[in-house]
């Protein structure tokens, strides 16, 4: 896939499912997409096992952007990505941006071929410095 | 000398006692968090002890990152990776400087509040974990070491949340002991009862 892909996490599988058909909504299949949500039991909370599992679903050599909810969601995140197999941590970022505005400005800015730097800072302008 | 052996009993040990508190775990958490420490961390420790033959039967240095990736995988909030990264640092730095107990732990800390973006004082396990690191390294007693973790324990009951969940509260989080060290301490009384 030549686009960048965007992974949603968020502690609830609902949240996480509507803002994925939102960004399909937005950008169509022109990118790669998952979502997670939900702790190793399926309550609130997030898993690291589900989200390494949607990095490999919305994979792209150009990179995944995550769009993550609250605190446990990005450090369960950053630990995912640490975990991942073969070379693949440094084409990963947690993006610090709202995980519904920020996935769906990430993946429209994504499917204009945009790099993975320029898709997260895209995310990112939503969030005040 | 530690070794997997001591490893075995301390793992039955925290299991039982974050089984056994699992529930004033949730209480402290529902008061400024989101109300899921206590069950996180059965599951977590659960998953750990239902795997201990297998984990057990490595050596300590492996068999500690095992079971940093067993919370890590399980646990489902924010404390599986920092207990996770706890864990599997000290079994990365066991496997480097096999018996340097103490600087393997004055690491793992460290890595966990890199892992966490906090520090000390801010309202975290942090707070139980430094001052535990300090007191090793003063070559304090085995006592000491959990007497100084006990009243660590009750110094964040005072103190504003400035990491986590709580921190959304503000001014609201003081007054309240921090669940996450309530559970290292926890973790902590464990293992002092194991350890040689």
């Amino acid at each position: 896939m030549k686009n960048v892909g965007i992974v949603i996490v968020s502690h609830s599988p609902l949240v996480a499912e509507g803002a994925a058909s939102m960004v399909r909504q937005m950008v169509g299949d022109d990118v790669p997409l998952a979502w997670c949500g939900g702790n190793p039991e399926g309550g609130l909370g997030t898993s690291v096992e589900a989200i390494i599992a949607a990095i490999d679903r919305a994979w792209s050599d150009r990179g995944v952007a995550i769009l993550v909810d609250l605190g446990g969601a990005e450090t369960n995140s950053e630990m995912a990505v640490e975990m991942l197999d073969g070379d693949r941590a440094h084409k990963v970022v947690v993006c610090n941006a709202p995980v519904v505005e920020g996935a769906v400005m990430a993946a429209t800015e994504a499917s204009g071929g945009a790099s993975l730097a320029e898709v997260r800072a895209t995310a990112e302008e939503l969030s005040p410095a | 000398m530690i070794e997997s052996s001591h490893l075995q009993a301390a793992i039955v040990a925290m299991a039982t006692t974050v089984s056994a508190h699992a529930e004033e775990l949730t209480a402290l958490d529902s008061a400024i968090g989101d109300g899921d420490h206590g069950a996180n961390m059965k599951r977590g420790f659960d998953a750990v002890a239902a795997d201990i033959d297998a984990i057990c039967t490595k050596p300590l240095a492996d068999a500690l990152k095992a079971v940093g990736t067993k919370l890590v995988m399980t646990v489902g909030g924010a404390s599986g990776p920092l207990y996770g990264t706890l864990f599997l640092t000290l079994g990365k730095e066991l496997a480097a400087n096999p018996e340097a107990y103490v600087a393997a732990y004055r690491k793992a800390v460290d890595a966990v509040a890199a892992r966490g973006k906090s520090e000390i004082n801010q309202k975290t396990l942090l707070d139980v974990l430094y001052p535990v690191a300090d007191a090793l390294e003063a070559g304090r007693s085995k006592a000491d070491v959990v007497a100084i973790a006990r009243a660590a324990v009750a110094g964040t009951k005072d103190r504003k949340a400035i990491r986590g969940r709580a921190s959304f509260l503000g001014d609201r989080s003081i007054g309240h002991v921090d669940p996450g060290a309530r559970s290292s301490l926890l973790l902590i009384e464990a293992v002092a009862g194991v350890l040689p």
